[in-house]
């Protein structure tokens, strides 16, 4: 069962006016993106910064409204609802920040920080309130005696399971997670990695799971879709794009991923150059300049988004003209 | 092959209204000439004040109470102010892990790497522009005599480490410390950099003093590796004795908790609970508190450096040693 299907998402930014040019340039920083989250599965988004996979993640919550697209939330058109009833719907799918430093009031307690959504939605009243805070902190491995505490008193790694129990406290069924342990120390991410999916196997949670970390992502994700430049460029369910990567794009971040093992380890600058600038992306596919396999045809005209093979899409005129 | 620089039980404080705590405590280590050598550890373990000490870069509350740093034969610690600013930035030379940050906004990045090569060396002005564009011809910016005159905000952030990379190289120093220099950047342009710095440190003939907390990072370029935990160091090893024979239950931890590209099934094992701050470390041995494989003698006295093989040492009673 899908529990999200968002439909050409776009989202364009004027960037801000010149004092000396009329036009000021458009950034598409998404540009037309499909993306479908299935009850209970986790869908792993992996890109550069730039690349436009934050600002989904804030249109698919509705931090942002989207240029252009629709979203279906449990079936129910996301985008159309207003007031009372959009704030009913986002009780269902809620979010984890990267930073757990900037992303928690420091004057708030955190019972407040987290009883303050069950408040909002009603979902508890009086004592239950409070009994509920524990719950959720003994669920994300914390003592019900943080509750009295300020976010200064607790490190990063505590921090970031204090935001996962406020978006778990309005029980909801979709939960995003942006670069959820990229902040944190190597030997505290795995316990946030382990935390997030003895929750998901609990409570039947869908996620999205946003990192640039491609070994976290294998682990976590039933699905991995890959974005450059606002664009999805490729999709598959995680074994067969860690395995046989279709876009070159997608290989080329998996070969840049350092191994950590000296034997096989040697420096690798798998790809060439830098992300493109978003107000000037190069003419045909915005990867073709830094593409080891780029033909003439990459330079002129955009590839589509083709599928090949069961759950699999790529973007890429290799594989267009085998289609 | 001879030593370059021996730290011998440094150790810097910072006084705090709890009083002076510890940040480094009693560290000693060496680098050979023209080796590379890497500091691993989470945040606050001490590594890149290890570093900031090396450069004598430590301003109040911090001060550097003990030790000795012999720098090519003389003790880095006696100099005098005057003395110093001639190795620093000469002989030793930093690259910070932000380079947008460390890059003057106001100057262009040709100009920057122009005034370190006049600070330090007696050349006209255009002759020094000539040396400056070379930097930058050999950091490998694409067109550098146009490059010059760019603002910092008018380069990427590979770009920007590079222009870091040249200033840092611009006198032909002996050691380089790079303190996290990739971790600010996107995965596919780390490979880059660390490629760079690995072919340069070969051609150049300089030592690398590399700080970093990923081990990923360490098995591509370094060919030692020094563990820090809370202020010591726990292990000390060549690389592929580090990984292929872990001693110190730390790395050990390190190790397994990093999510592996190819190796997805099960949870990840992690190290439980956190670093500790300066002010509660554990009686005896500082891992001790979250240490598997802990035993009574942990709490009760903090183990030596205790040799291994000739050069591996490990901080752990499990390693032998009379306590």
């Amino acid at each position: 069962m899908n529990i999200l299907e968002a439909q050409g998402i776009r989202k364009y930014y004027r960037s801000s006016a010149g004092l000396f040019f009329v036009t000021s340039p458009v950034v598409r920083a998404v540009d037309g993106v499909d993306l479908t989250l299935e009850k209970g599965k986790t869908v792993g988004l992996v890109g550069e910064s730039g690349c436009g996979k934050s600002t989904l993640a804030r249109v698919l919550i509705r931090l942002e409204e989207p240029t252009e697209g629709s979203i279906r939330l449990g079936g129910a058109d996301f985008l159309a609802l207003r007031g009372g009833e959009l704030r009913k719907a986002r009780r269902r799918i809620q979010m984890v920040f990267q930073d757990p430093y900037s992303s928690l009031n420091p004057r708030l307690s955190i019972g407040s920080t987290i009883a303050e959504g069950i408040r909002i939605h009603k979902l508890a009243r009086g004592a239950e309130v409070k009994e509920r805070v524990s719950r959720l902190l003994e669920k994300v491995g914390l003592p019900s005696s943080a509750s009295a505490k300020y976010p200064h008193e607790f490190s990063g790694g505590q921090r970031q399971r204090i935001g996962i129990a406020r978006a778990l406290a309005v029980e909801p069924e979709v939960l995003i997670a942006d670069e959820p342990v990229s902040a944190l120390d190597v030997s505290i991410r795995a316990q946030i990695i382990n935390l997030l999916e003895d929750l998901q196997t609990e409570m039947g949670l869908t996620y999205l799971f946003i990192a640039h970390d491609l070994g976290i992502v294998e682990h976590v994700s039933d699905v991995v879709v890959v974005m450059y430049c606002g664009k999805v460029v490729e999709q598959a369910p995680t074994g067969d794009i860690f395995r046989e990567p279709l876009h070159p794009y997608t290989a080329g971040l998996i070969a840049s991923v350092p191994v950590a093992d000296p034997a096989l380890a040697r420096a690798r600058a798998a790809i060439p150059g830098d992300v493109p600038s978003p107000v000037n992306l190069p003419s045909g596919c915005a990867f073709n300049p830094r593409c080891p396999r780029v033909m003439d045809i990459c330079r002129i005209e955009r590839p589509d988004l083709i599928q090949l093979g069961a759950g699999r899409l790529v973007r890429c005129w290799i594989h267009q003209k085998k289609a | 092959m001879d030593t370059l620089i021996d730290v011998r039980n440094l150790t810097t404080v910072f006084e705090t209204e709890q009083g002076g705590s510890r940040v480094v405590d009693g560290v000693s280590f060496h680098v050979d000439s023209a080796e590379a050598v890497g500091l691993v550890g989470e945040s606050g373990c001490g590594k890149s004040v290890t570093a900031l000490s090396i450069m004598r870069l430590i301003s109040s509350p911090g001060r550097i109470a003990g030790g000795e740093i012999l720098f090519e034969g003389r003790n880095l610690l006696a100099l005098s102010e005057k003395e110093m600013r001639k190795v620093r930035g000469n002989k030793i030379s930093i690259v910070f892990q932000e380079p947008l940050t460390s890059l003057n906004p106001v100057f262009t990045c040709g100009e920057q790497v122009r005034e370190a090569i006049a600070l330090h060396q007696k050349v006209s002005r255009s002759e020094s522009k000539t040396r400056a564009i070379e930097m930058l011809r050999l950091v490998r910016i694409p067109d550098p005599e146009k490059r010059y005159g760019a603002y910092p905000h008018q380069m990427s952030g590979g770009m920007r480490q590079r222009v870091m990379i040249a200033m840092a190289l611009s006198c032909e120093p002996r050691l380089l410390i790079a303190d996290e220099p990739t971790s600010a950047l996107d995965v596919s342009v780390q490979g880059q950099v660390i490629e760079l710095l690995c072919e340069l440190q070969a051609r150049l003939r300089m030592a690398v003093l590399l700080i970093t907390h990923d081990l990923a990072v360490v098995a591509q370029m370094a060919s030692r590796v020094i563990v820090m935990y809370a202020g010591s160091i726990v292990e000390e090893a060549p690389v592929r004795e580090l990984f292929d024979a872990t001693a110190h239950p730390y790395t050990q931890g390190l190790l397994g908790s990093i999510a592996r590209l190819g190796q997805r099934s099960g949870p990840l094992s992690t190290i439980p609970g956190n670093v500790p701050d300066p002010f509660g470390l554990p009686p005896g041995c500082r891992f001790s508190d979250r240490c598997p494989r802990r035993f009574e003698k942990c709490s009760s006295a903090e183990p030596p450096l205790i040799d291994i093989s000739p050069a591996h040492r490990s901080r752990c009673w499990l390693c032998g040693g009379r306590g």
